[in-house]
């Protein structure tokens, strides 16, 4: 459980960043807490290590009115304590244990991109986008939306030489509600499943729903589930046809924990918890 | 006065040291030592066609390969059956290194030595070794079918067979008394495999300098251990050194010895002439060090309307792994203390124990107790079930009355002795538990249940441990015992017996444990022995020295020895407390001298004037200094009970399944600290419900581990374990001078069964596997009923 050698660079600013890996294309050690064990437990065994950690300028959470951004060194206990999203904070709460959210990073786990992980969940339905940098003579980057960035498991739309800077996630419409509900073997484990809903109430009515699910697909699953609840009011809407459009989605396996088949049982009964409990508070925002 | 410490609650001496990072385990030593690193069988069974280390030559660092060839004759034999056995009469053990074939995924076929651990990996990454795979044999149905072998000359992969019958009452058999009985049951229980994986892992350093061996172990034995090492090593035992510093949890799986790298590191340390060390890491422990439980048992009970057992006829197949070390020892406990606290009328059980392609098993907490009381348990609630009855009801109409004791159960138990409980008082104990957990005024409803569980667990096995008291000038109290300790609070719970039993307060008492230059001879932690064997041999020792104490200041203080009395360390006569003398001078005394270093010891120099000069200084037959050394050995277990009540909540809609209350009663005789006893039930329980809801390992059918990670396998955290309400009942044992009972594995033992009963009582369906999950209950649900 020791790593195999690897050339280390600790760059201090962006451009530093960027350009040893234009040249050396090696991996990027930000909170380290799933690339390190890959790399002790040999899985990973990359040559050249680039770590992010002393580069100025990444650390930062910036609110807006149109939404969060969250620099690509912001620990998940800084995002969470810094309350800037509902929904965001929610779903920190759900990774992993304190000790692992001290040191592991919002940006580092959208890039690792694990199908079970709650924020790549929270990114998609909410639309938000992750910002990706390379070197091009100087720092160019683009933003790639939710949609596009999780190309399978374990795999961002991030090219060789580039690297996440901040991940945006869009603020909650007025009237809106939000939830994150998921089931674990033990507290802070990966879900077996979960499912998280974002639910606006206009005019006493249900305007949009989505929901997105973890554990159950190769990447997050949104289902915009507004057809079978829209135009009613939160207390009336189907959520029962709403969840099984979500269950339908779901692509769910078998492993040692649990079946497809509960699984899939479980996206239906989370997501119809999940899209009452958003609905919930968005009503009450509203009414409020 | 002196406090009586026995019996009180004393806060733990050692945790200050061992929660702010003063332990000293094996791996914060020898930091310029070499390390060692092993490659292992990534086949679970496979023959080795050829080892190619030459792309591993030129990695930095690198010290020495060894390959089996590469070793002396005496060190590549193989390992030592430990406990043999007449049923075992196809045992086998591994070598050190695999010559020609491997049986599981992890067995060591290389060691490589390098300047540290990660060139040492480096080296192992870039060892060929070239395998042909075999057919591999996975669980034990695969092994009773025989179709594949584990090792070519075990026909059937059966290890051991062995049935053992006690008639009933009328002197019929349990399966004549089954065929005639009102009602009778048969069914099917599984038991998964777990493991102890304790927090340490196990780490061996050696250090050799010509002439002596010194091997530190993260071991459960170090005595033990140095007479392996000694042995296979070929150094004589005077000139080997085993010393187990702390150590991290051992939970049993320490307790197997000698480990390969315990032989192959103080070996290297010898060849190399360089100090070497190996400290496992977490992957290596889950396939290359032991696991336990795994069990399927076949159920044909027969009783009255009472449900009361007439018969009752038990076969189980154990599945042993790939080496039987440590033999039989886990299906034998399982098929004797699967009676618990009943007369169980006629009784037969029959055990295969079976040789698959995964890694060995050997005792781990509990030692197959949890499995035989799952059995006994899950049958009793089948019994109610069956009758209508109360399952509270229809165990105490099974139970062995207190009147009844000493109660023999006509088997043979563990430590080869008969199996004869000494004391307990098992309807008290219901009824406390009953109280404690509210049983005759539960209110069940869908989706909320009550169980229990009852068992007996014989503690305390010989052959002997020794204690070693010495008082020192200065008044200290230095206790010494043989076996080691991993946890347990033996630094408090020994002071509390030497402070008690010599009138001294407890900081002025220190313990050592496992360390052979102090004491050489020891058997080792395990079996719930500690406070039993080692706790009454240093009671003894501490009146032997007592005794010596009041001799020496009855001379000096020209009293009888019969009026003296010893108070916080002072030796005085009774009711005249002006005629006194310190410990700490009553040693100086008992040493005469003939060069003093301090103004105390020159009280005992040749022309002080103390002594009389017609006599020699030392008396014949006396021996110089207060100190004394003394040996228990029990004539057999003294047997501890518990019984445990759960309540359990599941959710309707997702399966998931809580324990919102746990409640035990437990009785181990009289209580050394019952705060240590009590988090010994807190750490038991954890691990209990470990196996009652999480724990299992996963071999796939080419018996690979695929979970063999704390990812994976699932050791339930703080937040799965439940607040655990206890109450305690003190039975004292009449077999040893203290009256105590061990408790050390007490917790793990019923938990099972209590989850599976209360389970069963949330949802009315049959429960017969552990452990259970959420998604298992799901199935059940829908297809069980």
């Amino acid at each position: 459980m020791k790593p195999p050698p690897f050339a280390y660079h600790a760059p201090r600013d962006l451009g530093e960043a960027l350009r040893t890996l234009a040249e050396v294309r090696g991996k990027v050690l930000a909170g380290g807490q799933s690339l390190i064990p890959m790399l002790n437990m040999r899985l990973a065994e990359p040559s050249d290590l680039v770590d992010i950690n002393r580069v100025a300028g990444l650390d930062r959470l910036e609110r807006t009115a149109d939404g969060v951004v969250v620099g690509a060194t912001v620990r998940h206990a800084d995002a969470e304590r810094a309350r800037a999203h509902p929904l965001l904070t929610r779903a920190l709460k759900l990774v992993a244990h304190p000790v692992i959210r001290n040191r592991g990073t919002v940006v580092g786990s959208l890039a690792h991109a694990d199908p079970a992980a709650e924020l790549p969940a929270v990114l998609a339905v909410l639309g938000g986008h992750v910002r990706v940098a390379r070197w091009d003579g100087g720092v160019a980057v683009r933003d790639v939306p939710a949609a596009g960035f999780f190309a399978g498991p374990m795999e961002p739309a991030i090219e060789p030489g580039e690297l996440a800077v901040s991940a945006f996630f869009p603020a909650l419409r007025p009237g809106t509600g939000s939830a994150f509900l998921e089931i674990a073997r033990r507290h802070g484990d990966y879900a077996l499943a979960g499912v998280c809903a974002v639910v606006t109430v206009d005019d006493g009515r249900v305007a949009t729903a989505r929901a997105a699910c973890i554990g159950v697909g190769p990447v997050p699953v949104v289902v915009d589930v507004g057809p079978a609840c829209t135009g009613r009011p939160p207390g009336e809407a189907d959520w029962a046809g709403a969840a099984a459009l979500v269950r339908e989605a779901a692509e769910p396996e078998d492993d040692i924990h649990a079946t497809a088949a509960y699984r899939g049982h479980l996206v239906g009964v989370l997501a119809e918890r999940a899209l009452r409990d958003a609905a919930r508070e968005g009503a009450a925002a509203r009414a409020g | 006065m002196t406090t009586k410490l026995f019996g009180e609650p004393v806060q733990r001496r050692e945790d200050h040291r061992l929660l702010t990072g003063g332990g000293r385990y094996v791996d914060d030593l020898g930091r310029d030592a070499l390390a060692a690193a092993f490659v292992r069988s990534p086949h679970a069974h496979a023959r080795i066609r050829d080892i190619d280390v030459t792309a591993a030559l030129d990695v930095e660092g690198l010290v020495a390969i060894y390959t089996w060839d590469d070793l002396p004759e005496r060190v590549g034999r193989p390992l030592p059956l430990l406990i043999p056995h007449p049923a075992l009469t196809h045992g086998r053990t591994a070598l050190p290194l695999a010559r020609d074939v491997v049986r599981h995924v992890g067995e060591p076929v290389v060691m490589v030595v390098a300047t540290d651990r990660y060139a040492a990996e480096d080296v192992c990454a870039r060892i060929e070794v070239d395998y042909e795979p075999l057919k591999p044999v996975v669980g034990p149905e695969q092994a009773v079918s025989g179709v594949h072998l584990v090792h070519d000359d075990v026909p059937g992969n059966v290890g051991a067979h062995l049935v053992q019958e006690v008639p009933g009452p009328d002197g019929r058999g349990a399966r004549e008394a089954i065929e005639t009985a009102p009602h009778t049951l048969s069914f099917r229980l599984d038991i998964e495999r777990s493991a102890a994986t304790p927090l340490e892992g196990r780490g061996v350093y050696a250090r050799w300098d010509g002439r002596d061996l010194r091997v530190y172990s993260s071991t459960q034995t170090s005595t033990s251990v140095r007479m392996a090492v000694s042995a296979v090593l070929g150094v004589p035992l005077p000139q080997v050194e085993v010393i187990a510093p702390d150590v991290g949890g051992g939970f049993g799986v320490k307790i197997v010895h000698p480990w390969p790298e315990e032989i192959l590191v103080p070996w290297a340390a010898m060849t190399l002439g360089r100090e070497v060390k190996w400290t496992e890491d977490r992957r290596e422990h889950f396939v290359a060090s032991a696991h336990e439980r795994g069990q399927v048992q076949h159920v044909r009970v027969g009783f009255d309307d009472d449900g009361r057992l007439l018969g009752l006829d038990v076969t189980i197949l154990h599945d042993h792994g790939a080496y039987t070390p440590y033999g039989i020892i886990v299906p034998i406990v399982t098929s004797t203390q699967l009676l618990g606290p009943y007369k169980v009328g006629a009784y037969r059980v029959e055990f295969s124990s079976l040789y698959t392609n995964t890694v060995q098993v050997t005792p781990y907490r509990g030692a197959g107790r949890p499995q035989g009381v799952f059995c006994m348990e899950r049958t009793m609630d089948k019994i109610a079930r069956r009758l209508g009855k109360d399952r509270a009801e229809v165990r105490a109409a099974n139970f062995i009355q207190p009147e009844d004791f000493p109660y023999d159960q006509g088997m043979t138990f563990q430590d080869g002795r008969p199996l004869i409980y000494d004391s307990g008082d098992y309807p008290r104990m219901l009824r406390m538990l009953k109280e404690l957990i509210g049983w005759d005024d539960f209110e069940r409803a869908p989706g909320r249940g009550i169980g229990i569980g009852c068992y007996v667990e014989g503690t305390g096995p010989g052959p002997y441990e020794g204690g070693h008291v010495q008082i020192t000038s200065d008044g200290q109290v230095h206790v010494s015992t043989g076996l080691t300790s991993q946890g347990q609070g033996h630094e408090t719970a020994f002071a509390q017996i030497a402070a008690t039993e010599l009138g001294v307060p407890i900081e002025r008492v220190s313990v050592v444990t496992g360390d052979t230059r102090r004491l050489g001879y020891a058997v080792g932690t395990f079996a719930s022995r500690a406070a039993v064997v080692s706790g009454n041999a240093i009671a003894l020792a501490c009146r032997k020295v007592r005794e010596k104490a009041l001799r020496v200041a009855a001379d000096a203080l020209e009293a009888d020895p019969a009026d003296l009395e010893i108070t916080e360390g002072v030796v005085h006569v009774a009711g005249a407390p002006q005629a006194s003398m310190p410990l700490s001078t009553v040693a100086v005394l008992a040493n005469p001298l003939r060069y003093a270093f301090d103004e105390e010891t020159a009280r005992a120099t040749q022309f002080a004037g103390a002594a009389d000069p017609n006599r020699p200084p030392v008396a014949e037959g006396d021996e110089p200094g207060l100190e004394g050394r003394e040996f228990y050995s029990p004539i057999r277990c003294t047997f501890a009970a518990g019984m445990h009540a759960a309540i359990v909540e599941t959710d309707p809609d997702t399966a998931e399944i809580r324990i919102v209350r746990y409640a035990v009663v437990h009785d181990c005789g009289n209580l050394i600290n019952p705060m240590i006893v009590e988090g010994q039930i807190h750490g038991g329980v954890a691990q209990g419900v470990g196996g009652a809801l999480y724990e299992r390992m996963v071999y796939d059918e080419h018996g690979q581990l695929v979970n063999a990670s704390f990812m994976d396998f699932l050791m339930p955290y703080a937040t799965e374990v439940p607040h655990v309400e206890t109450a305690h009942l003190q039975t004292p044992s009449p077999l040893n001078p203290l009256g105590i009972k061990g408790a050390g594995e007490a917790g793990v033992i019923p938990v099972s069964a209590v989850v599976a009963s209360a389970l069963e009582d949330a949802e009315g369906i049959p429960i017969d596997r552990m452990p259970i999950s959420p998604s298992e209950l799901f199935h059940l649900r829908t297809s069980g009923r």
